[in-house]
């Protein structure tokens, strides 16, 4: 009870922060009032336009990677597992290069997440061809890493056969992950997506909290894993896929979150689900706010922020665990 | 009453049966050992008959959807796996999960069942230590607890006492001979002759996947049935204590 407060304590004050905050200086009440369309009409303008997208889209993202994150470490009983495991952000991420590379991502603003959507969705679809019906963790993964790397092959190509530098390096920087510039629009279209994914890992709970006890005991347990598989598949797919068409790649938030939260909900792979979410979104709203605070002017992407919070956070918990071995 | 019925369960890898045409009942009241050499299909029997493996010939409990089924039989696997750092009681409690209506608390009749089952393992005092951080022997323990709370007819256990101290050992199969005297009834599998003659009150011996012997422990451990499935010279010696079982030697 104690952390669910906490984590909406601090997952407000984040978001609140991350509208008062910005290259046009607004003071917080001010920023407030614009906020439900009243004062200044730049302000408002800034507010409902610029500022709401971009913060509600980092906390999307993020409790759509957390969740994920703690769902797929609860599913493979690996604290090493994450969202980024069975290629939907892989795949996601070349349909958006492919449409950055052919031109298709100019023809129409949304054009460009809808294809990183399709891409995660014909990934989707391979994966459960390859891993099969009653296919175990292991075919998952395995499946997982071929499309991943046949995505990320893919991706390579579109690079190297890029016509000019400028494509190329409007290419990486996509890839690096951003919630800037983005829209309403952006919001809409990854919300009910999003929303569709949430629903579907939110069930996972009690299957999570038997499989503690490995596959067989949690089957007598009246699981079924067939259909944990596949709530899990798809509910990942559209939460990654949808925040990866929005933002670009977004490394370490499935990994690190559910990480950090382990403890604190006493281990419980259902506890986990929720917290990771709150977690994860309050993660990459700060992260968010740390890119425009650090180098405002030079365009700082988040998901180079997030790798360079992420690594040593990483390396602390490799200590951290050394020092409970024997 | 019949709380498992097996007809003709066969199971086979590729074209090798390794559970071949097992008929059996178990009857509320019974303490069952299911014994055998490795790999004479003892696991697999047990899988197969909960459901969780494709076979042939039915089981009354694969045939039950899994809710029904977990509400039926607890099953303790050979493999111990916590796969994450939660406590005692958090564990012992995953066997109350059937019983809970979606994402409901534990409810009074839950929680006495909880440390009913820490009580009977003797682990009440262990209850908030995490379980990741008992030794192997003490996390044996908690699992077994965990069956036990599931609070089913029907316990199956895939040797539940390998790797526990002497005396956790005998506790164990106590617990077991109790629970069949209070009505359950249990099927465990058992490399240890000796306990099983002992707390048994029926052993199935399973000799290269057929039913080779049922019955009371005295008619399955006849030297000539030992000496030909174990290869073991031994004598069961009938005392008031109860059959003890003597291993004597190898038989080459």
């Amino acid at each position: 009870m104690k952390l669910i407060f906490g984590l909406l304590a601090l997952l407000v004050a984040l978001f609140t922060a991350s509208l008062c905050l910005g290259s046009v200086g607004i003071t917080p009440l001010k920023a407030l009032a614009a906020l439900v369309g009243t004062g200044d009409r730049l302000h408002v303008m800034i507010l409902q336009d610029i500022r709401l997208p971009r913060a509600l889209l980092a906390a999307m993202v993020g409790a759509s990677l957390g969740l994920s994150g703690a769902a797929m470490q609860g599913y493979l009983r690996n604290p090493l597992a994450e969202p980024g495991l069975i290629g939907v952000s892989g795949a996601a991420a070349l349909g958006a290069v492919i449409a950055l590379q052919t031109g298709i991502a100019a023809l129409f603003m949304l054009a460009l997440p809808l294809m990183a959507l399709l891409f995660a969705l014909v990934a989707v679809c391979l994966i459960l061809l390859l891993a099969g019906p009653r296919g175990a963790s292991l075919t998952l993964i395995l499946a997982g890493i071929a499309i991943s790397a046949l995505a990320g092959a893919l991706t390579s190509l579109v690079l190297n056969l890029s016509p000019n530098p400028y494509a190329a390096s409007e290419i990486i920087f996509w890839m690096m992950g951003s919630v800037a510039d983005r829209s309403m629009d952006h919001v809409t279209l990854a919300l009910p997506v999003m929303a569709l994914g949430w629903a579907l890992l939110a069930t996972l709970g009690r299957g999570l909290d038997a499989l503690t006890l490995g596959e067989d005991a949690a089957q007598a347990l009246g699981l079924s894993l067939r259909s944990l598989r596949l709530r899990l598949l798809i509910g990942t797919a559209a939460a990654v896929g949808a925040a990866t068409a929005v933002a670009g790649a977004v490394g370490f938030v499935g990994l690190i979150v559910p990480h950090l939260l382990r403890r604190l909900t006493a281990g419980r792979p259902s506890a986990l689900l929720w917290a990771s979410t709150l977690g994860g979104a309050a993660m990459v709203l700060a992260a968010d706010i740390t890119v425009r605070l650090v180098l405002p002017t030079r365009d700082l992407k988040l998901g180079v922020v997030m790798a360079l919070i992420g690594a040593p956070l990483f390396l602390h918990l490799i200590f951290k665990t050394r020092k409970e071995l024997p | 009453m019949t709380l498992l019925h097996l007809t003709d369960l066969t199971v086979t890898r590729g074209q090798c049966p390794v559970v071949d045409h097992v008929s059996l009942d178990i009857a509320a009241g019974e303490c069952v050992g299911l014994i055998g050499p490795n790999g004479a299909g003892k696991t697999t029997l047990m899988r197969a008959a909960l459901g969780l493996l494709p076979h042939t010939g039915t089981s009354s409990l694969a045939q039950l959807p899994p809710r029904a089924r977990a509400a039926q039989a607890a099953w303790l696997p050979q493999s111990r796996e916590i796969a994450w750092p939660v406590t005692v009681e958090s564990v012992v409690a995953l066997g109350r999960l059937p019983h809970l209506a979606r994402g409901s608390r534990l409810r009074p009749q839950d929680q006495a069942a909880v440390d009913a089952a820490l009580e009977r393992m003797g682990l009440a005092a262990y209850r908030h230590r995490l379980a990741t951080e008992l030794s192997g022997g003490e996390q044996a323990r908690v699992l077994i607890a965990r069956t036990l709370a599931q609070g089913t007819p029907l316990l199956m256990a895939d040797e539940p006492i390998a790797g526990l101290d002497p005396a956790a050992q005998i506790s164990t199969l106590q617990v077991f001979a109790d629970l069949a005297g209070e009505g359950h009834a249990v099927l465990t599998s058992l490399h240890d002759l000796s306990l099983a003659a002992r707390y048994c009150t029926r052993l199935i011996l399973l000799h290269r996947g057929r039913l080779h012997a049922d019955g009371a422990p005295t008619d399955v451990l006849t030297p000539e049935t030992l000496a030909e499935v174990f290869h073991l010279r031994a004598r069961v010696h009938l005392t008031e204590d109860g059959p003890l079982f003597q291993p004597l030697g190898v038989l080459s």
